[in-house]
C-alpha cells in the first residue's frame, strides 16, 4: 500500500502552517521528514494517519493493505503513550482487543512481538518500572502487533538518551531488513534521517513547504560502514536547513 | 592567571574542607506511626484530669467515665446496633445511588456536548443550594420515612460526584485518547479502557468529599422524624440535656467517619496500585 499527499495546505486560524505539500510514500520505503521546529511536521503526520484533516488537499491510500493488517496506519508517539495502569502485555493487547481475535491467538501475537522487540522478560511489568528505551520498545511492539501497512513515527527516539537511541536505531534497521516495513519518520535529528531514510523530505520554516527531497540509495544495513558518506549527506541536509532553522528560531511562536 | 591556579592547588590541603550544606529536605510527608494514638490518648487523659479535678464543670462537658458508661448502656440495651444499622443502611443506599448517578451524569457531561449544554448549567445552579434546606420538600415528595432521608443523602452526594467526574475526565491525558483513536478503538473501548481508568484517581479523591458530606447529611436528615439512627439518638440526647449520651453518639459518628475513610483508603490502594 502506498500513500500519496496531494497538494496539502493547512491553516490553524489565520496562520498558514503547511503549503503545497506533495510527495509519496512507496510500499517498503522509509520516508523521513525533517524541518525546523514548528514547521508542521507533526501536523503533517497527523494528516497521514487520519487523526486530523488538512484545510485543503488530500491524503490518498493507493492499493489496499494486506489481508492480515489490523490497523493499516499505526503511530509510534514521541511520548510513548502507554497506559500507566496496564502491564506491558496489557498495553499491547489493548490494540488487539477490539478485533474479535480468539484468546490464544492474542497470546500468540503478543509472544511474537515481545520476542521481536526483546521484551519477553518484561511481559508483566508496569510502565513506571521501565526505562525510557524500554517504554519505546513496548510502543514499537504494540505497533507491530497490528501488522501495520505503514508505521507513522513522530520523533520516536527524541525522548531517549543518545546511547539508547543508537541501540533502538539499530533495532529499527534490523527490523526493516527483515520485514521491509513502510514508514514515515518525523525527526529533527539529521543523523537519524540519514541512517533510516530512503527518502528525506526537507521542509522549510513555517509555512512549511518542501525545500528538497533527498534520496539515499545506500542500503540501510550498509550505512553504518560508510561513515564518511553518511557525514557528507548529513552536511548536505544541514546546509539546506541552516538558514531555515536560524530564521525559525528567531520567530515568535504564538499561533 | 596560571599563578593563581597553582596557588589554589597547593593550598587545598591547608584550607578548611566541609560538606556541601544539604538543602533538599522538607516538603515530603513521611509517616510518624506512634504519634496519632498518642494525641488521642493525651487528649482523653487531659479531659479525664480536667473532669476529676473540677477544672471542667460536669455541665460543660461530662467526664469520660460518664460518657463511656452512656456508651456501654447503649450497647447493652441493644439499641446501639439498631441505631447504627439504620444509619449505615441509609448511608450505603444514599451514597451508592448518588455516586452511581453522579458518575454517569458526570461522564455524560464530559463526553457529550449535548449533555454538557443540558446538565452543566443545571448542576451549577443547584450545586450551591444546601441540600438540607430541601429536606422538607423531600419529606413531601418521598414521605417522612426512609425515602426523604435517602434522597437528601443522594442529592448531597450527587453534585460533588458530578463535578469531580467531569473535571477528572477533562484532565485525562489527551495523548492517550489520541493513541486509542490511532489504533482504531471503538468509542466505548476508549471510554472504558482509557478515559475511565485515567479519571479514576480524581474520582476516588472525590469520594472522600462526598462520603463526608453524606455523613453530615445523614445526621441532619435523621433529626426529622426518625425513630432509629445515630442522628436521632444524638438529637434526643441533646433535647434531654443528656450530654453524656450526646458525647457517646458523637463518638459513634466519628468512628463511622474513620471507618469510611479507611475503606476509601483501601479502595484507593487497590484500584491505583499502578501508581508509585
Ligand atoms: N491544534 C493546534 N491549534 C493551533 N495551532 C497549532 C495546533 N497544533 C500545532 N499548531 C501550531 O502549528 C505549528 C506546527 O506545529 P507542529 O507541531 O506540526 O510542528 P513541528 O514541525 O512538529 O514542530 P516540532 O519540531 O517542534 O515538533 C506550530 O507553530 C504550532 O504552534
Ligand atoms: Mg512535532
Amino acid at each position: 500500500m502506498d500513500l500519496s499527499l496531494n497538494n496539502i495546505h493547512h491553516f490553524y486560524g489565520d496562520v498558514e502552517i503547511l503549503s503545497g505539500i506533495n510527495f509519496e510514500i512507496k510500499s517498503g520505503e522509509i520516508v523521513c521528514i525533517i524541518g525546523p521546529s514548528g514547521c508542521g511536521k507533526s501536523t503533517l503526520l497527523r494528516f497521514l494517519g487520519g487523526l486530523e484533516r488538512p484545510s485543503s488537499g488530500e491524503v490518498l491510500q493507493i492499493g489496499s493493505p494486506p489481508e492480515a493488517c489490523l490497523n493499516p496506519l499505526t503511530y509510534i508517539f514521541q511520548d510513548f503513550a502507554l497506559l500507566p495502569w496496564r502491564t506491558v502485555e496489557g498495553n499491547i493487547s489493548l490494540a488487539l482487543e477490539d478485533h474479535r481475535i480468539p484468546k490464544q491467538e492474542i497470546e500468540r501475537i503478543i509472544d511474537n512481538v515481545l520476542g521481536r522487540t526483546k521484551l519477553t522478560d518484561f511481559r508483566s511489568a508496569l510502565p513506571r518500572q521501565l526505562s525510557g528505551g524500554m517504554k519505546q520498545r513496548v510502543a514499537i511492539a504494540r505497533a507491530l502487533c497490528v501488522n501495520p501497512a505503514v508505521l507513522l513515527m513522530d520523533e520516536p527516539l527524541s525522548a531517549l538518551d543518545s546511547q539508547t537511541r543508537e541501540l533502538l536505531m539499530d533495532d529499527l534497521v534490523d527490523l526493516w531488513t527483515r520485514e521491509r516495513f513502510t514508514a514515515c519518520y518525523v525527526t529533527h535529528n539529521l543523523a537519524e534521517a540519514v541512517r533510516l531514510g530512503h527518502k528525506i523530505v526537507v521542509l522549510s520554516r513555517r509555512p512549511g513547504k518542501i525545500r528538497e527531497i533527498v534520496s539515499i540509495d545506500t542500503p540501510l544495513a550498509d550505512r553504518k560502514n560508510d561513515l564518511v558518506k553518511l557525514e557528507q549527506q548529513q552536511n548536505h541536509l544541514w546546509n539546506l536547513m541552516r538558514e531555515e532553522a536560524l530564521a525559525a528560531d528567531m520567530e515568535l511562536n504564538d499561533v | 592567571m596560571s599563578d593563581s591556579i597553582t596557588h589554589t592547588q597547593t593550598n587545598t590541603s591547608t584550607r578548611l574542607a566541609r560538606p556541601v550544606p544539604f538543602r533538599g529536605g522538607g516538603f515530603r510527608i513521611g509517616t510518624v506511626p506512634w504519634l496519632s494514638p498518642f494525641v488521642f490518648v493525651g487528649l482523653i487523659l487531659f479531659w479525664y484530669w480536667g473532669s476529676s479535678s473540677g477544672f471542667i464543670h460536669p455541665l460543660v462537658l461530662p467526664s469520660p467515665g460518664e460518657s463511656l458508661q452512656a456508651f456501654i448502656n447503649l450497647a447493652q440495651s441493644g439499641m446501639l446496633w439498631k441505631h447504627v444499622s439504620a444509619s449505615v443502611q441509609r448511608l450505603v443506599i444514599g451514597w451508592t445511588s448518588g455516586t452511581i448517578l453522579g458518575i454517569s451524569i458526570g461522564l455524560a457531561i464530559a463526553l457529550s456536548s449535548l449533555a454538557r449544554a443540558t446538565f452543566a448549567p443545571l448542576v451549577a445552579a443547584i450545586m450551591p443550594v444546601p441540600k438540607i434546606a430541601l429536606l422538607p420538600l423531600f419529606v413531601i415528595w418521598f414521605g417522612i420515612g426512609e425515602g426523604s432521608k435517602v434522597a437528601t443523602i443522594l442529592f448531597g452526594v450527587f453534585f460533588p460526584t458530578v463535578i469531580a467526574t467531569y473535571g477528572a475526565v477533562d484532565n485525562v491525558d489527551r495523548s492517550l485518547i489520541r493513541m486509542g483513536q490511532s489504533f482504531g478503538l471503538s468509542w466505548s473501548s476508549i471510554v472504558r479502557k482509557i478515559i475511565f481508568p485515567g479519571a479514576l484517581p480524581a474520582i476516588l479523591s472525590g469520594f472522600r468529599i462526598s462520603a463526608s458530606i453524606a455523613i453530615i447529611l445523614l445526621v441532619a436528615a435523621e433529626m426529622i422524624g426518625a425513630e432509629f439512627g445515630i442522628g436521632a439518638y444524638v438529637l434526643l440526647a441533646g433535647s434531654l440535656m443528656a450530654t453524656d449520651q450526646l458525647i457517646a453518639g458523637v463518638a459513634v459518628l466519628s468512628l463511622l467517619g474513620l471507618t469510611v475513610s479507611f475503606l476509601i483508603g483501601r479502595a484507593e490502594r487497590y484500584f491505583l496500585r499502578w501508581r508509585t
